[in-house]
């Protein structure tokens, strides 16, 4: 008679028996956030940005609408943005940030910095902040300060930063991009760090997903990279 | 013209008046986390308790031992989790001199799911068992907000953990030793505080195995930083 016979044995004489209890999911008791389903990110490195995000929109959290959607929208030639929040909003806004963006390009004769690009964003949302709930990530590349990441909150907050997360996923990957972001990464190395990133957020947030768009923007150009599902990185459990 | 609505005025109480921490349940908003290794677990929690935006305690100790070597993190609010463990340690030390034998952690973690899962709608606890026992070695066992349970080999929890998800997946490995768990435990508790205002104060770490229970502070100053901006 081995050891774990014995113990149930001892257990049965003792009164205790062993019950079959069904495991129920707990229910969420944290309300939902603003932001949508999504996981935008941008970092600078050095030459360049790299600006990336996730490729799912969805519905109510149960409902996938797209599994492919590119949520990096191109406001100039060298200045992209990522949206967070709602979709409609965000179309709306960035629409009349690319008129306003190409005619102010015009009047300059020159292309536009990019944090001129975030001001346009910024003022959208700052004066329509009462109807407005979409937040931005603008990054892009311009003769004038190189590589730049700017953010625009959902209130119409504008701040320069080396790097930035955005979108539901975000949260899970704030410890990764503390501990793991260094400043003047080469190019290889920070589309390591953004993939990264984006797989682990995709791995825990049920309505991130898809495959992971990243665009490198520098002074040469704009490169657009798509890692699909499969070719993501896997961490220790999968 | 300026318009003029009459509104109904209650008396105020003087609870109206009171600031929100007076008014504001006990949390222990936290962060706490449990790593297995070959011959033990390495529990780890900070150290903050709050009311509302007040911090009550800065120097909180979230790491209760249920038996000899068996401990349990605690998270949510701070009332229920402590009536709960109180309840756990009477019915396992019962348990245990019933069978004569040190319990299993296992049937720690089954006391504690079945009272998080009996009175659920009342109860707001999530709590991480882990200990060493003879038959399995060191476990990890989690038994989040309704009551389900569950074992992994690394798990968190609390608000602040939200945070540190991305990096305990891509930085934890299989087959860690002592001191890397201790030092990987530290650092993802170290950078769900920096992010989390409900997390903070100190990182209070343990590790049980077959020798017994080591105890470790990590002070503020002592923490690694990770601001890059």
């Amino acid at each position: 008679m081995n050891e774990a016979t014995q113990y149930k044995l001892k257990l049965e004489r003792l009164g205790y028996h062993q019950f079959r209890t069904m495991e129920r999911h707990p229910t969420n008791y944290l309300c939902k956030g603003v932001s949508t389903g999504t996981t935008i990110l941008a970092v600078k490195f050095n030459g360049g940005v790299i600006i990336g995000s996730d490729s799912r929109a969805s519905v109510g959290g149960s409902y996938v609408s797209s599994k492919v959607i590119n949520k990096l929208i191109q406001i100039h030639d060298k200045i992209f943005c990522c949206i967070a929040g709602s979709l409609a909003d965000a179309q709306a806004v960035t629409k009349m940030a690319k008129f306003q963006l190409s005619f102010h390009s015009i009047q300059m004769d020159s292309p536009p910095l990019v944090k001129a690009a975030a001001s346009v964003l910024k003022e959208l949302c700052y004066s329509n902040r009462e109807d407005l709930e979409a937040g931005f990530i603008t990054a892009g590349w311009d003769k004038k300060r190189g590589p730049q990441v700017y953010t625009v909150s959902m209130g119409g907050m504008l701040l320069s930063q080396p790097f930035t997360i955005g979108g539901s996923g975000s949260t899970y990957i704030y410890g990764y991009v503390d501990a793991k972001y260094k400043p003047d990464m080469s190019r290889e190395e920070c589309l390591q760090f953004a993939t990264n990133a984006l797989a682990l957020a995709i791995g825990r947030d049920n309505v991130s997903g898809g495959v992971a768009h990243l665009v490198v923007i520098t002074e040469g150009g704009v490169e657009h990279v798509v890692v699909p599902g499969e070719k993501l990185p896997k961490f220790h459990d999968e | 013209m300026a318009a003029v609505s009459l509104v109904r005025c209650e008396r105020g109480s003087a609870r109206d008046v009171a600031p929100d921490w007076m008014r504001q349940e006990l949390r222990t908003g936290t962060t706490i986390m449990a790593v297995e290794f070959d011959g033990g677990v390495v529990i780890g929690a900070d150290s903050r308790t709050t009311t509302g935006a007040y911090i009550a305690n800065r120097v909180t100790d979230k790491l209760t031992p249920i038996h000899e070597r068996i401990f349990c993190c605690r998270s949510g609010s701070a009332a229920d989790t402590q009536a709960i463990s109180d309840a756990v340690t009477y019915q396992l030390g019962f348990h245990s001199i019933e069978l004569d034998e040190p319990p299993l952690v296992q049937t720690a973690a089954n006391l504690f799911r079945e009272m998080c899962y009996r009175y659920r709608e009342e109860l707001m606890a999530g709590i991480i068992v882990a200990g060493w026992d003879k038959r399995r070695g060191g476990q990890v066992y989690t038994v989040p907000v309704g009551g389900m349970l569950t074992r992994q080999p690394v798990s968190v929890g609390g608000s602040g953990s939200s945070y540190i998800y991305g990096y305990v997946d891509s930085n934890y490995r299989a087959h860690m030793s002592k001191e890397e768990c201790l030092q990987f435990t530290a650092q993802a508790l170290s950078l769900a505080m920096e992010r989390d205002g409900s997390s903070g104060g100190v990182v209070r770490l343990a590790v049980i195995s077959e020798h017994g229970v080591e105890r470790r502070v990590v002070a503020g100053n002592q923490l690694p930083s990770f601001s890059a901006i």
